[in-house]
C-alpha cells in the first residue's frame, strides 16, 4: 500500500499528463496482478460499495477527538473532503510510528471491504483504530476507499494510456477492455493484459464516439451532401449489445441499464447479433421531454404503471458491429445501410433508426433547424459520411449543431462554497426573479448554476460576496441582492417540485450582467412566457 | 472602559490617544508589522519596532514621520503606557502591550510561534485582555516543523533540477520568500534567483544582519545555455502574482510551488494549479493560538481576522471570556492571495 500512497501522491502533485502516465506506469511495473488491478480500478474512478456514510464516520471522529459537533462541521465545510478533514483532525491523536503495512489488494479484500459484515460500533472501533495507528497521508487514503472514492486527477482515457503502454498493446483494446463491469483481480487483471486482442469477446460495449458542438461557420463544412444529418436527441446515450443471442444495455457512463429499460430490451430480441449506437427516449407518439425520461433514470426496476406512463424508445443511429464484425472503420453511409437493414429485419416500435434530414443547401438546414425547440430536439447532428466510428472526442467528424439556449436575467441570492478542490471558493448559486406576492415583490429562487464563470470573474465574485453576506448557513451564505447575470438554459417545463413553479434544464452562467441592477431582472411572469412558447409537454 | 475600541480608522486607544494598524490615516499610529493591510499610507507620526522601520519607509516613503522603538522599550502616550514586544511574524514585527491604570491589553498584531530565523521569536506577554489573531484558528490547522518543510523544498529542487527543469517557487515578498531563503541554508548554499518584487526587501533583511542564501535578480542572470534552458535547475522566488504572468515564460516547462500555510488543504494547491504546496505559515496555528492565550494569561480574549467566530465559540464553550473584533485587516483568504503580499 506504501507504493500505492507514492502513486497518489505523484498523481496529485503534478499537473502534467505525461508525469502522471509515467507514474502510473512505474507503479504497474512494481505491482503484482492483484494490487494492479485495484490500483486501475481506483484510478479510473470506480467506487467499490461505500462502507460507511459521513454520519457514522462523523461520530467515529466526534469520538476521538471529543470536539462538538459544530466544529467538525465547520472544519468539513473548510476542508471540503470528509476523509482529509478526519486525517487533519485526527493529527492531536495519533500514535507515532504507523505505516501501512500491507499491501493495497490486502487493504481493499480482507481490511475494507469485510467492514461491511460489521455493526455500526464495530465499524467505528474498526476504523477509529486506523486513524489512531496511521499517519496522516496513509489515514487520507484508507478514509476514502472506505467512502468509496479516491479521485487522484487522472481520467479513465489517461489510465487505459498507462495500461496500454505498459502492456504494449493497442490503446483502445485497453480502453474497451476496460469499459463495463468488471471486479479487480488478478485473473482480471491479466486478461486485461492478454497479448491475444482478437479473442474480445463479451458484453462490453465500444468507446462511444463524442461529438463536438459546431463553433464554425457551418459552411465551412463544405458540400450538405458530404454530411448525414439527423435530429439531436435529449435522451440517454446508449449502446445495445447483442452478442451470440445475450443483450446489454449500457449507458455512455459505462453503467449497465439493461434492467431498467425492458421494453427495448425485449424487442432487442428480434434483431440478429448486432452493437447499436443510439438514443433512449420517453416516447409517446412523439419524444416527450426529458424530464419524463428522469423518472425511469434510477429507478433498476420500473413498475407496470411508470412502464405505461412513461414508455422508452431506442432511436438508433449507428451500427459499430454486425454478426460479430467490427464494422466502425467502415464509411458512416455503409453502416447506415447496415443499421436500416437490421432494423427493418427486427420490425419493432421500440427500435427505430434516428431520422435523417434531407437537405439542399445549408440554408434549408438551417430553417429546419430552427423548427427544433418545437420539435423537442437540441438541434442538429452533422456526420461525415465518409467517416469511421473514432473514439473519444476526436473532432472533424460529427458535429452537434444545437439551438441558441433560451436565456434569462436573474438576481444571485445565495452562494454556497464548491466541494473538493473548490472548497474555498463559493462556485455554486441560486438565482433568482421578481414576482408579486401579498402585493410585494420578492424574488423567487429558480435556478441554481454552478459553471460558466471564468476563473477571474469567480475571484471577483467571492471577493464580492465575503464583502456582502447578509447571513451564513454553514456553507450557504445568502448575499445582497445587487448582482444581475443572464442564465442560459436549454428547457424550460411546469414543476409542482419548485416554488416557483418551473424547472429549468442544464442553466448555467452565460454571463455577468455589471451593466444592469437587480430592478431590471427579469419577472417570473416573463420566464413563465417561454414555458407558453417552448415547453416541451 | 476599553483601553482598546474599534473605531471607523481602526483599534484605537482613547487613554493615550493613538491607533492601531489604522486603516484610515490618523495622527498617531502603532505599527505592528509591515504587511500592507497592517501599514497604511497617510498617518502623521509612525510608531514602530527599530528593525521593521526600513521596511516601513521603503513601503511608505523615506519622509514618513516615524519613530523607531526597541523591542521592550516603553513610552508614555497620554495616560497610556506603550511598548512593543516580539510577534514572531516577520522582521521588526511586534505585539503591542497598553497599560492604563494598572490594566493591561495587548494586541498580538499577526503573530506566530513557530521557529523562523528571520526574526525575534513571539514572548508572551501577561495581560488583561489579549486581542489575537485567528487566521487560522480551526483544529484542522497544525503547521509542520519549518526544517522538514525546507527539506521539501530542497529536495523538489533538486528533483526538478535532475529533470533540467527550473523551479519557480511562489512566496509573499515580505517575509516568507527571506524565511524560506534562510531555511534552506541548512541544506545547501547554492545561488538563488528572485522575481523583482523581492529583490529590494530581501535587501533590507540583508541590511538587517540576516543570514540567507545567496541571491541574483532573475533580470540578471546570463547563464550558460541558450532558450528555455536557461534556468534549467535554477530556484526562482517570485510573489503568488507573478504566476500566469508572461514573466512566467521564460521558465520553459518549470516546476511551480506554492508556500502558505493554505497550503494544507489538498483542494487549494490542486485547484490554483502548483504543482506543489509547501505548509510554511507566518501565522499561529490552532495549538499555538491556544497555547498563546492560555500563556498570557488574559481573562478576556477579542479575536480578529480569518476564523475568529471559530475560535470565539470554541473558548466560551471552555468558559472563557471572548468575543469577535471586525476589523478590516483582509479576510486572508488565499483567493485575494494573488493581488497582495500580505498573510498566509
Amino acid at each position: 500500500m506504501r507504493d500505492f500512497a507514492d502513486l497518489f501522491v505523484s498523481l496529485d502533485t503534478t499537473t502534467s499528463t505525461n508525469t502522471k502516465v509515467a507514474a502510473l506506469r512505474r507503479y504497474l511495473e512494481k505491482a503484482d496482478a492483484a494490487d494492479a488491478a485495484w490500483a486501475i480500478y481506483i484510478a479510473s474512478g470506480r467506487r467499490a460499495k461505500r462502507l460507511a456514510g459521513r454520519p457514522l464516520l462523523k461520530a467515529a471522529l466526534r469520538r476521538v477527538t471529543q470536539y462538538p459537533e459544530w466544529m467538525i462541521d465547520d472544519a468539513y465545510a473548510t476542508v471540503g473532503d470528509f476523509a482529509e478533514t478526519a486525517s487533519l483532525l485526527m493529527a492531536e491523536f495519533r500514535q507515532p510510528g504507523g505505516s501501512l503495512q500491507h499491501s493495497l489488494s490486502h487493504w481493499m479484500e480482507s481490511e475494507i471491504l469485510p467492514l461491511a459484515d460489521l455493526d455500526d460500533e464495530a465499524r467505528i472501533r474498526r476504523i477509529t483504530d486506523w486513524w489512531r495507528s496511521l499517519p496522516q497521508l496513509h489515514c487520507f487514503l484508507v478514509t476514502k476507499l472506505i467512502t468509496g472514492g479516491l479521485r487522484v486527477g487522472v481520467s479513465q482515457t489517461l489510465v487505459a494510456r498507462a495500461v496500454a503502454e505498459h502492456a504494449d498493446l493497442p490503446r483502445d483494446v485497453i480502453t474497451h477492455r476496460m469499459m463495463g463491469a468488471w471486479q479487480p483481480s488478478p485473473a482480471w487483471y491479466e486478461s486485461l493484459l492478454d497479448p491475444d486482442i482478437s479473442a474480445d469477446l463479451s458484453a462490453r460495449p465500444y468507446p462511444f464516439y463524442l461529438a463536438s458542438p459546431l463553433e464554425q461557420d457551418v459552411e465551412e463544412l463544405g458540400a450538405v451532401d458530404d454530411w448525414l444529418v439527423e435530429w439531436k436527441w435529449d435522451g440517454i446515450r446508449a449502446q445495445l449489445v447483442k452478442r451470440k443471442g445475450e443483450i446489454a444495455l449500457w449507458s455512455r457512463g459505462e453503467e449497465l441499464i439493461t434492467q431498467r429499460f425492458p421494453e427495448i430490451t425485449a424487442a432487442a430480441a428480434q434483431l440478429e447479433d448486432c452493437v447499436l449506437d443510439g438514443e433512449i427516449l420517453a416516447w409517446k407518439d412523439r419524444v416527450l421531454p426529458f424530464s419524463e425520461l428522469q423518472k425511469r433514470i434510477g429507478r433498476k426496476t420500473v413498475g407496470k404503471k411508470l412502464l405505461a406512463d412513461v414508455p422508452t424508445r431506442f432511436l438508433a443511429y449507428d451500427c459499430l458491429e454486425r454478426d460479430g464484425e467490427d464494422c466502425r472503420q467502415a464509411p458512416l453511409s455503409r453502416r447506415r445501410q447496415m443499421l436500416e437493414a437490421l432494423l427493418a429485419a427486427a420490425d419493432t416500435a421500440e427500435l427505430g433508426a434516428s431520422p435523417t434530414l434531407d437537405a439542399r443547401d445549408w440554408d434549408s438546414l438551417a430553417e429546419q433547424r430552427s423548427e427544433s425547440r418545437t420539435r423537442g430536439v437540441e438541434g442538429l447532428m452533422l456526420k461525415r459520411r465518409d467517416g469511421a466510428y473514432l473514439t473519444g472526442r476526436k473532432r472533424g467528424a460529427w458535429w452537434k449543431w444545437k439551438v441558441d439556449p433560451l436565456s434569462i436575467d436573474a438576481v444571485m441570492i445565495y452562494a454556497r462554497a464548491g466541494s473538493g478542490r473548490r472548497a474555498t471558493l463559493f462556485t455554486d448559486y441560486t438565482f433568482a426573479v421578481w414576482d408579486e406576492r401579498d402585493g410585494e415583490q420578492v424574488l423567487v429562487p429558480v435556478a441554481k448554476a454552478y459553471s460558466g464563470l471564468t476563473d477571474r470573474e469567480i475571484n471577483a465574485l467571492n471577493k464580492w460576496i465575503r464583502a456582502n453576506t447578509l447571513e451564513r448557513f454553514g456553507p450557504v451564505r445568502s448575499v445582497a441582492a445587487e448582482q444581475v447575470f443572464e442564465l442560459a438554459f436549454e428547457g424550460i417545463n411546469e414543476s409542482s417540485r419548485h416554488k416557483s413553479g418551473i424547472a429549468l434544464r442544464f442553466p448555467r452562467i452565460a454571463r455577468w450582467r455589471e451593466d444592469i441592477g437587480p430592478d431590471d431582472a427579469d419577472t417570473l411572469a416573463q420566464v413563465k412566457r417561454l414555458l407558453t412558447l417552448y415547453a416541451q409537454d | 472602559m476599553a483601553i482598546i475600541e474599534l473605531t471607523p480608522q481602526g483599534l484605537y486607544c482613547p487613554a493615550g490617544d493613538f491607533h492601531i494598524d489604522p486603516w484610515r490615516p490618523v495622527p498617531r499610529a502603532v505599527i505592528t508589522h509591515g504587511h500592507a493591510d497592517h501599514a497604511r499610507p497617510g498617518n502623521g507620526l509612525y510608531f514602530a519596532e527599530a528593525s521593521g522601520a526600513p521596511i516601513l519607509r521603503h513601503r511608505l516613503g523615506a519622509d514618513i514621520q516615524l519613530q523607531p522603538l526597541a523591542y521592550g522599550e516603553s513610552l508614555s502616550l497620554g495616560r497610556a503606557r506603550i511598548s512593543l514586544h516580539p510577534a514572531g511574524h516577520i522582521l521588526g514585527s511586534a505585539q503591542v502591550r497598553v497599560e492604563v491604570d494598572g490594566e493591561v491589553w495587548v494586541a498580538t498584531g499577526d503573530f506566530k510561534r513557530d521557529s523562523d530565523p528571520t526574526c525575534t521569536a513571539f514572548e508572551p506577554v501577561a495581560c488583561d485582555t489579549l486581542i489575537t489573531e485567528a487566521t487560522f484558528a480551526l483544529p484542522i490547522y497544525r503547521w509542520p516543523s519549518m526544517d522538514s518543510v525546507a527539506a521539501d523544498i530542497f529536495h523538489w529542487w533538486q528533483h526538478n533540477a535532475a529533470q533540467g527543469r527550473a523551479s519557480v517557487l511562489f512566496c509573499y515578498a515580505l517575509g516568507k520568500a527571506q524565511r524560506v531563503l534562510a531555511a534552506l541554508r541548512a541544506h545547501t548554499d547554492q545561488r538563488v534567483l528572485l522575481h523583482g518584487a523581492v529583490v529590494p526587501l530581501t535587501e533590507i533583511y540583508r541590511d538587517a544582519g540576516i543570514a540567507m542564501l545567496p541571491t541574483l535578480p532573475a533580470l540578471d542572470f546570463e547563464g550558460d545555455r541558450k532558450g528555455k534552458q536557461r534556468y534549467a535547475g535554477e530556484l526562482v522566488i517570485a510573489p503568488p502574482g507573478a504566476n500566469g504572468t508572461a514573466w512566467m515564460k521564460r521558465f520553459g516547462d518549470c516546476g511551480t510551488g506554492f508556500c502558505s500555510g493554505w497550503m494544507l488543504l489538498r483542494g487549494n494547491h490542486r485547484r490554483r494549479g502548483y504543482d506543489r504546496g509547501f505548509v510554511m505559515s507566518d501565522h499561529a496555528d490552532w495549538p499555538s493560538l491556544l497555547s498563546t492565550i492560555e500563556e498570557c494569561g488574559a481573562t478576556r480574549v477579542l479575536a480578529t481576522h480569518g476564523r475568529s467566530d471559530t475560535l470565539v465559540r470554541y473558548l466560551r464553550e471552555r468558559g472563557q471570556s471572548a468575543a469577535e473584533l471586525q476589523t478590516e485587516f483582509d479576510d486572508a483568504g488565499i483567493d485575494d492571495a494573488s493581488d497582495r503580499e500580505a498573510t498566509g
